[in-house]
């Protein structure tokens, strides 16, 4: 039993029309002020993290917003951490984020962007983990990641497309479906 | 539940392995300040932060309560966006095509960051009930969006709140992803006379609990369950 405990308020889908409330200026309204944005000040190398959310049928979802939340370059979380938040492109699916290259906030474990993914017919956001390529060896270490089969950590090692740029498309079903996490 | 085939988005869209339990880290126990964000001063009050020489149209209400986490500790400084249709059931959105009126003076977007004890307020219209493409035409009950930025990257929460009364909750297949009818109670504003704008607007009261910190992830929520 829960005594002396509150429960959650549960989840329910962000719905078709979330960038009303979450970015106002995309469907051309007035943005209200100061608008959640990625930190421009932040140190570190520059990279580029693009992709497309894919349903069970193999279609983008043109709908969803996403967002970011990672260590800075040092490693640092809390308020030196990043957040950053932006809108798949309503005719191609396509995300994009610029941020820097974080740091490992856990000693030894390889550094990773958390990423969370909002849209219709989704009833809890989806949070997923973006891992790095050049890394692959410490993220079949992570102790998180270690009871995943290979196939599954796959899942969260996003694709070098050049220097600093990486690609991390997410599979909302299928057989290479995205490990989503609960935390 | 993720996959709940009455609510039709969900069948490509639901994952269908299970959630790979973690502890929480320094990363996900932490989340971004945006409750220090400035805010506009009509950011909250969605009756005249789109208006354009008038008031918009509705019944008039304040939505406000507390967010709290599971351990009833107030949660100050989280940042909360609401988002919603207008009185007549239509969103000021591109791909709304509802033939219901738009309302110049009415945006349907608005936000706040709640006070040292966690209290918010916003002060808007009352939205219709709108029908969706869902088994036929479905009707939503009059709903306000939510997104909250509590402390903790963990506790990002985005739902909707219902009203108390409406006969439309109970027929909602989105309503009723939710199995549990206790859990769908938690998301129905309650009517607060005492709270009310006399001569001018009624108030609904909603109170929020994100989840708390834990320490140990599998005391509280055990893999598969
Ligand atoms: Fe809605």
């Amino acid at each position: 039993m829960m005594i002396g405990k509150l429960q959650e308020t549960p989840s329910q889908t962000a719905g078709p029309y979330v960038h009303i409330g979450t970015a106002p200026q995309s469907i051309g309204r007035p943005p209200l002020t100061g608008q959640p944005g990625p930190r421009a000040e932040a140190e570190g190398e520059r990279i580029i993290i693009e992709g497309t959310v894919f349903d069970g049928a193999g279609a983008p979802l043109r709908d969803a917003m996403l967002e970011i939340w990672q260590a800075d370059s040092a490693g640092r979380v809390g308020a030196e951490g990043l957040f950053a938040r932006c809108l798949a492109d309503f005719d191609t699916g396509r995300y994009r984020f610029e941020t820097v290259r974080p740091g490992p906030h856990r000693e030894g474990q390889p550094a990773h962007v958390a990423l969370l993914i909002f849209a219709r017919g989704i009833n809890l956001h989806l949070h997923t983990r973006i891992h790095f390529p050049e890394e692959r060896e410490r993220v079949a270490a992570d102790p998180d990641l270690r009871r995943l089969e290979p196939e599954a950590r796959e899942t969260l090692i996003a694709t070098q497309e050049a220097a600093g740029h990486y690609r991390f498309d997410v599979h909302l079903q299928g057989a290479n479906e995205t490990v989503f996490f609960d935390i | 539940m993720p996959l709940s085939p009455g609510y039709k988005s969900t069948v490509l869209r639901a994952p269908l392995r299970p959630l790979h339990a973690v502890e929480q880290s320094a990363l996900e126990r932490s989340g971004p300040a945006l409750g220090n964000t400035a805010l506009g001063p009509l950011d909250h009050d969605l009756i005249r932060n789109a208006a354009q020489g008038g008031d918009a149209l509705g019944e008039r209400i304040y939505v406000f309560g507390q967010v709290l986490d599971e351990n009833a500790r107030p949660v100050p400084n989280a940042l909360i966006e609401i988002w919603q249709a207008n009185a007549a059931g239509r969103y000021a959105h591109v791909k709304d095509g509802y033939l219901a009126p738009l309302d110049p003076n009415f945006s349907g977007c608005g936000r706040c960051v709640s006070d040292g004890e966690g209290r918010y307020l916003f002060r808007t219209i009352k939205p219709g009930p709108y029908p969706w493409p869902n088994n036929g035409s479905d009707w939503r009950p009059a709903h306000i969006h939510l997104s909250i930025f509590g402390e903790a990257f963990a506790q990002r929460l985005v739902t909707q709140l219902y009203f108390e009364g409406d006969p439309l909750i109970p027929l909602c297949p989105i309503v009723n992803t939710i199995p549990d009818p206790a859990a769908i109670d938690r998301l129905v504003a309650r009517l607060d006379m005492r709270n009310q704008e006399p001569f001018d607007c009624l108030a609904y009261r909603f109170d929020i609990v994100l989840r708390g910190r834990r320490q140990t992830h599998f005391e509280t929520r055990p893999e598969g369950a």
